[in-house]
């Protein structure tokens, strides 16, 4: 996995992103165990302490459990999974509107050219896609 | 958690009158990593060689794990100067005998596998190796030892990016909750992600004891921005 860690903010914090978008994305499965903290520390190039913080953090919200022998693991509970998801595309979202507004767009252009580029990216997935196969097919 | 380095008003007056160190008090838990931070001349090495017991201070007491005889602090602490130390004639399997020889606490088998890694093999001899290996080989002999504390002077001063990742990982990895780090550079950026504390030294004091997260939130910047701010030549 990158991390990519920003230099300006917070470690912990950033850390506690980053797990979460891997939860909310599927990459990290509910019910997964999770490393060890100096594993991922050692991954992420950061303090031990630092990821033991951001670990807890994250128990605390309960996103990741942890079972006293056996180490952590991604919770189960689809639900908070879902939230956590919704909860980090609105955010996103939010920074876009701000940089939006900044640009002096107003509701109803922004809708009609968000729906255009959707398309032309759909688009472009599909020819992806079909060359992808095509080279397979080679 | 207990203290690994206990200092009170550590001072240091070199003859010929240049104070490098003044009134420093510094104390940090066993399992931290800690950043000593200072423009060029701030006094980092000085106290470093003080609490190797390389130099005599000229006022003020300390404690390493609660030791504070030369003999005993020797034993546990593991030191990097921030020049070659091993001479050139030497053969990496002398190097690693040599410290074995010196060091109770060495751990051959865990050298060995570091630089097994590294491609560095027993006969190479250190005259035929450049400045960044050699650099990664006394990094390796010095972080194998099982010490309490690592005193590490710009341990990644003049190596590769690559090299400077390779040292910060070994300097994680072998560092456990029992042991401390205190790192001395001016190349922060490529540390302050896995230190615990960043101590600021200038002019021979300490100007601020922080966590780099805790500078981070209230500053919004990097330590290493923050540390520019600070020392500001211009």
């Amino acid at each position: 996995m990158e991390w990519n860690l920003d230099p300006s903010r917070p470690i912990y914090q950033q850390i506690i992103e980053k797990v979460e978008t891997e939860i909310a994305s599927g990459r990290y499965q509910p019910g997964q165990q999770l490393p060890s903290v100096r594993e991922l520390a050692l991954e992420a190039g950061v303090n031990p302490n630092t990821m033991q913080r951001a670990l807890s953090e994250l128990e605390r919200g309960g996103l990741v459990t942890s079972r006293r022998t056996s180490g952590r693991f991604i919770t189960e509970d689809g639900n908070m999974i879902g939230e956590t998801r919704n909860a980090i595309a609105d955010r996103q979202i939010r920074i876009f509107l701000e940089k939006m507004a900044d640009l002096g767009m107003t509701k109803k252009e922004l809708l009609k050219r968000m729906e255009k580029e959707a398309v032309s990216a759909d688009a472009q997935n599909a020819a992806g896609q079909n060359t992808a196969v095509k080279g397979e097919e080679q | 958690m207990s203290a690994v380095i206990e200092c009170i008003n550590i001072s240091k007056q070199y003859k010929g009158g240049c104070q490098a160190l003044d009134n420093v008090s510094l104390n940090c838990q066993s399992g931290r990593i800690v950043g000593l931070l200072g423009p060029n001349g701030s006094g980092k090495t000085t106290l470093i060689k003080i609490l190797e017991k390389l130099l005599v201070p000229t006022g003020g007491t300390f404690a390493i794990a609660g030791q504070t005889d030369p003999v005993e602090i020797k034993k546990i602490v593991s030191y990097l100067p921030d020049c070659n130390f091993l001479g050139d004639t030497l053969t990496v399997k002398d190097a690693l005998d040599y410290f074995q020889t010196f060091f109770e606490d060495f751990d051959r088998p865990r050298a060995e596998e570091m630089m097994e890694k590294l491609g560095i093999t027993g006969t190479q001899y250190l005259k035929t190796m450049s400045k960044g290996t050699k650099d990664k080989l006394q990094l390796v002999l010095v972080m194998s030892r099982r010490a309490k504390l690592y005193l590490l002077d710009e341990p990644i001063g003049g190596v590769d990016p690559a090299t400077r990742d390779f040292i910060l990982h070994t300097i994680v990895a072998n560092t456990d909750e029992d042991s401390s780090v205190l790192i001395s550079t001016h190349l922060i950026s490529d540390v302050e992600p896995i230190l615990d504390e960043a101590v600021f030294i200038n002019n021979g004091r300490i100007v601020l004891k922080s966590t780099v997260d805790a500078i981070r939130e209230e500053h919004g910047k990097s330590v290493n921005d923050y540390f520019r701010e600070v020392f500001k030549c211009y």
